[in-house]
This record gives structure tokens, sequence and C-alpha cells, in this order.
């Protein structure tokens, strides 16, 4: 056998969980080929969806999944930032607050009085917001749900001491790369590519849907010059503002666009 | 294969023939016997991308686009052509300069590592179906990348030349089509570059117009050699010698495609936009430009890359990539300490400053060749022909 991964002490992972679905750790048991290579590579410390093993930290590196949407977690993800080194957001919930930040736009009272039959059970905040606002994070990997080709590339640069390649440029990129005709072009398809991260593999355009905008904002988005495009393609704004208000409703950028089109139903 | 010069009158170079959809096929026949992978338009995902065929069954017969600024749609033509569409959002940098490229590849060895550079042979590839507008744009690149000499600036001329490219530039067999039809998008005649092939391929094809019509005639294709390599094959197809009626008619499809141009770029662009790089529409046009980067994706000269290292988990393996880049992202100006071009109206001004402009400085000639891609896959439309000539009309009122 060679000696390779004995004779290195090898990083201890940790993966969180906070307000999420779990389908961002679970890209990381969806890797299969790659699994064994990364337990291999890395000791895997805590992860509660793998394994009830749980080693105590510090850990070298902490996979965070989910957004801060309790007092109990605002308190967590600080405990669990001064026992990592490197600190790792995963997926949208945790880059941008996830699905659940829709509630930021509404009364979250109301809400439990509508959906609870014991109010007074609930302990939530008024909002869903990312771990960028509560602790200092080292690196955002963007996605509904992340990509694992780029979960691979985040947990091996930082194996390899080099920086992640997960360029912040726009889905369109990389549907030119890989040939996929634009939708929008070619057939009048309201998409979000124009305005979000690539990183996805072009999903839903090589389907021959608009990008949903899943990966969030990409670097300098102008969602305003796109918001009149989709006008011109037969979207009212209660669809634009729909289209803004998804997994990433509440990164900023589209946050903003979608704001400008409820004013104004 | 050598590749001549534009050679029309050259002793070993025959007279036109005349074929017909079976001389097309054994067209495509013949190259794929001689070991080409033929590469041409075909339908695919609503529109006519450049994607391999095995037989002229595959053309798009009959079919049409229709493209304005951020919008393109196929329909029926009227008759049964095989190329009356026009370019589509692919061009033939796609197979001579891939999207994605491995540089090398290095290996730890002991304590050491090895490096290996890819050494796989180019591939034959047969072009079928290129515009006059792409022949020019595989000159422009030819420029940049060092296979031929220029009269700009650049330190490339030959010395730094792209050998992958170059390779794959000196295998490839290329079969134009003269344009008989052009788009709204089109403006190759104001920059001089087509619709007319003006050289560089080994065989031309013009459609003649009567396929064009409905209940006119078979499909027939003026086809004329340009090397060697091309009037030796043209000797293998089933053709009938070209009379003067069928030149006529070739040149009148020609002629007919230049009336047609939807746009056009006003005359000296380059020293216009040198001299107008504070103008108020550079702000007006950043605030519709989406700096997506997809003009820049769909143009057949543009040729920035940048360079990604991948490794393994455990470091033993390691490889760098290039992989197409734009300067419209933000990364693409990343120097120590930050990014030059932060806004998008710095990064829209160098793409179309670059493209007409300093282009001629760096390589002696534009860096546009026409073919209307920018406009038509911008997903706004915003359209270069038309910011050009803004700034030379307020010029004017000036």
């Amino acid at each position: 056998m060679p000696p390779n991964h004995m004779a290195r002490k090898r990083p201890k992972l940790a993966v969180w969980k906070f307000s999420s679905c779990d389908g961002c750790q679970l890209s990381l048991l969806d890797c299969e080929d790659e699994l064994l290579a990364v337990a291999d590579a890395v000791e895997i410390a805590y992860f509660l969806e793998a394994t009830r093993v749980a080693i105590q930290g510090p850990y070298d590196v902490s996979l965070v999944e989910g957004s801060i949407g309790t007092p109990h977690d605002a308190e967590r993800i600080r405990r669990i930032r001064a026992r990592s080194k490197v600190l790792i957001t995963i997926g949208a919930c945790a880059t941008a607050g996830g699905i659940q930040a829709l509630r930021n736009f509404r009364d979250v009272d109301g809400f439990i009085r509508a959906v609870y039959a014991r109010p007074d059970f609930i302990d939530t905040l008024a909002t869903s917001t990312a771990i960028r606002d509560h602790v200092t994070v080292d690196f955002e990997l963007h996605g509904c749900p992340i990509n694992k080709a780029q979960l691979l590339e985040v947990l091996n640069a930082f194996l390899n001491g080099r920086r992640p390649v997960v360029p912040p440029h726009s889905q369109c990129i990389e549907c030119k790369l890989h040939g996929t005709v634009c939708v929008m072009v070619a057939r009048g398809v309201p998409c979000l590519g124009p305005v979000t991260q690539a990183g996805c593999g072009n999903l839903c355009p090589r389907f021959e849907r608009g990008c949903y905008g899943c990966f969030g904002p990409k670097e300098t988005p102008n969602t305003a010059a796109l918001a009149k495009q989709l006008t011109a393609l037969g979207w009212g704004d209660a669809e634009i503002a729909n289209a803004f208000r998804s997994f990433n409703a509440d990164a900023e950028e589209f946050r903003r666009e979608g704001d400008a089109h409820e004013r104004t139903e | 294969m050598e590749r001549t010069a534009p050679t029309t009158g050259h002793p070993t170079i025959p007279d036109p023939v005349v074929l017909d959809r079976d001389g097309l096929d054994a067209l495509i026949d013949a190259l794929r016997g001689d070991g080409y992978t033929v590469i041409g338009p075909r339908l695919r995902d609503g529109a006519i991308v450049l994607d391999p065929v095995e037989s002229a069954d595959d053309l798009p017969w009959g079919w049409i686009d229709e493209q304005d600024g951020g919008r393109y749609r196929l329909m029926p033509g009227d008759g049964n052509a095989a190329f009356a569409h026009t370019v589509g959002p692919q061009s033939w940098k796609r197979h001579l300069y891939p999207p994605r490229q491995t540089l090398w590849t290095g290996r730890r060895d002991g304590r050491g590592f090895t490096v290996d550079t890819p050494t796989d042979p180019a591939p034959r590839q047969a072009f079928l179906g290129v515009r006059a507008c792409d022949l020019a744009a595989m000159a422009v690149q030819d420029r940049v990348f060092g296979v031929t000499p220029h009269d700009g600036r650049s330190a490339g001329q030959e010395r730094f030349t792209d050998t992958g490219y170059a390779a794959r530039r000196a295998a490839a067999f290329i079969v134009a089509v003269n344009c008989g039809r052009a788009g709204r998008t089109c403006f190759c005649d104001s920059v001089g570059t087509g619709p007319k092939a003006a050289g560089g391929y080994d065989l031309a094809l013009t459609e003649l117009p009567g396929a064009e019509l409905p209940g006119r005639g078979a499909p027939a294709f003026l086809a004329a050699a340009g090397s060697a390599a091309g009037a030796a094959l043209l000797a293998r197809l089933p053709g009938r010698p070209a009379g003067a009626e069928d030149r006529a008619a070739a040149e009148a499809a020609v002629e007919g495609a230049r009336a047609q141009m939807g746009r056009a770029m006003v005359s000296d662009a380059g020293p216009l936009l040198a001299r107008n790089l504070e103008h108020p529409r550079w702000a007006e046009v950043a605030a519709r430009c989406l700096n997506c980067a997809n003009c820049t994706m769909v143009c057949p000269t543009c040729f920035c890359t940048t360079v990604e290292d991948s490794t393994d988990l455990s470091g033993d393996h390691v490889e760098r990539w290039r992989r197409w880049d734009s300067c419209f992202t933000v990364d693409f100006s990343y120097i120590h300490g930050g990014a030059i071009r932060q806004s998008g109206l710095s990064r829209y001004r160098q793409w179309m400053t670059h493209k007409l402009s300093s282009w001629w400085e760096q390589f002696g000639t534009s860096g546009c060749t026409g073919c209307g891609r920018c406009i038509t896959w911008c997903p706004v439309g915003i359209d270069i022909t038309e910011e050009a000539r803004a700034i030379k009309d307020s010029e004017g009122r000036g």
C-alpha cells in the first residue's frame, strides 16, 4: 500500500448544517467515484449525514450548509467559526439566505400565526441570512444545489494550497464554452443566465429552458438591463420580481431587482 | 498540405465545375474517405450550428435564419437550398482554437516532477460552408497566433507561433461557400471581407439560385478550386464543366447578397474611436450592456484565454489548461492589487476599441470581419455598427 496518506497528517474536515434542505452536503456523498479519494485525503471529523462519529475540533476545514434563521443558529455559527481554520460556505442558503429568505420580504409573525398551532413554540429570527453576515467566511461556493465538481475543486484547491478555479463570470460563458445555443436569442425564452454565475454545467439551457438563477448573481451583474429585455420578451413586473426572488432572493443584486419590480405592481 | 494564396488563373487550377446534390455528397464522401472529419452546418437546438456531418443529408436543406439584434429564428426558406442560411451562433474558431486546451500535465516523480506536453497530432478537419467573413476571421487569427506576418507592432510575428493553432490550421481542408443571401446583422460588404470569398480556401462553392426558387431546378453548386489540394479533390468529383451562364448566375447570387446587407460599419472606425475615448456614448451603452461576454464568445476573431490549473486530491498529478476568457470579465484585467477594468463601461470600451481601433496598431488590420454575430447573440441586441455610427454622427453635429 502506498504510504502517501499514512505519512502525512490528514486535515480534519467537518460538515455543518444550518437552515437548509441537506442537498448541498448530499453533493459530497454524491461524489461517488471520488468519494474514497476524498475520504483518503481528509479525516472526516464531523459529518452527521454520513457518519455518527463526531471527532472533537478544531477543524482544518469546515463546510457550512444552510442559512442563519434562529437565535440558536446565530450563536452556533460563531462557535463553529472559532473551531475552524478555514470556513467554506456551500450553497444558496449559506451564501444568500436561500429560498427561506423569502420571509425577509414579509411579516414573519404573520406566517407563524398562520402556520403553527402553538406559535409560542417557535423561536425564529425575522430574517434568513447568509453565513457571511455573521462570521468571516474564507470562500463561498454558490448554487442550489452546489455542483459536485466545484465542491471537489474547492476541497482539492484547499488540500493543494492553491486558489479554487470557480470563476464568477456569467452563465453565458459556460453555455458558449459547451456550444449550447442561446435560448433567449434563438427561442425568445426569458433567461437569467446573463446575470447568473456559471458553475451548474448550464443544465437548463441545454434542455431549452431559461436559467433560473440557482447560482446567484455573477460578478457585476446588470440586472436592470436584463429586466428590460425580459419585459421585451413579454414578462410583466410580477414575473420579473418572481424570477429574481427564488433561491437567491436575498443576494443583494437580485433583491434590489426584485424590489424594483414589486414596487411597480 | 500547403494552401496557396488566391490562385485564380493559376495554370494548375482547373476550371470550375457544377456539382449537383450527388456531387456535394461525393465531396463529403471523398473528404471522409481521405480521413477528414467533415464539419458543416446542421440544425440543432433551434439554430444552425457547426457540427460533424456525414452526408449531404445532414445539411439544413430548405432552412433559413432570420437575425436581428438579440434575435435569431430559423424558418423554412422559399426553396430547397443548402446554404441559404447565413452565419450561426458558432464560428470555426471553436475547431481551430478549442474552448479548452491542455497546455501540459505534470506528475510528481520522487522528490521532483516530470512535465509532459500533449503530442496528439492535429485533427484532420474539413470545414464545409466557410463564409467569406469567417475566412477573413481565420486570416485575422493567423496574424494573432503568429502563423502569418503582419504590419502591426505585436511581437507575435511568427516568432511566437501558437503551435496548436498552427497545426490545426495547416491540417484543415476548407470548403468556402460564397453567400447568396445576407442577414439583417450582416455587414461584411462595408468592411471589405465578403460576401465572396477572396482566397484562403481549398474549394469554394456558390449555390446557384435555381434551388432557392420553388419548383425551379435541383440544387446546383458552382465549385472552384483555390489550392492544389482543392483542385485534386475537385477532379475526383462528378461534375459538369461550368458554362458562362453558370458563372454569371454565381456572380449574380453573390451580388444579390451584397445588396441585402442589413447593416454597415462606418468608415475609419479606428481613428474615430481612438479620438473619442471619453465620449458620453460609452456610458449609454454600458447601461445596456450585461457584461455577459456573449459577444466575445461568438466573435470569430476574439482570442483571449485564461490559464487554469487542476490537481488531483493527492497533488501527484497536475494539469494546466487554457480556456476561452473575455475582456468582459473582471478577472481578465486582474493584476496584483485588483482588476483594472472594474466598470462595465471600461470593459465594453476595451472590447470595441480593441476590435475596431487598436487591433490595427497591434496586427495591421481591423479585428472585425462584419459577420454580425456580436449583434445577433447579444441578449439585449447591442449593435457595434450602431455604436460606432452614433459616435461618428455626434462628431458631425459637433
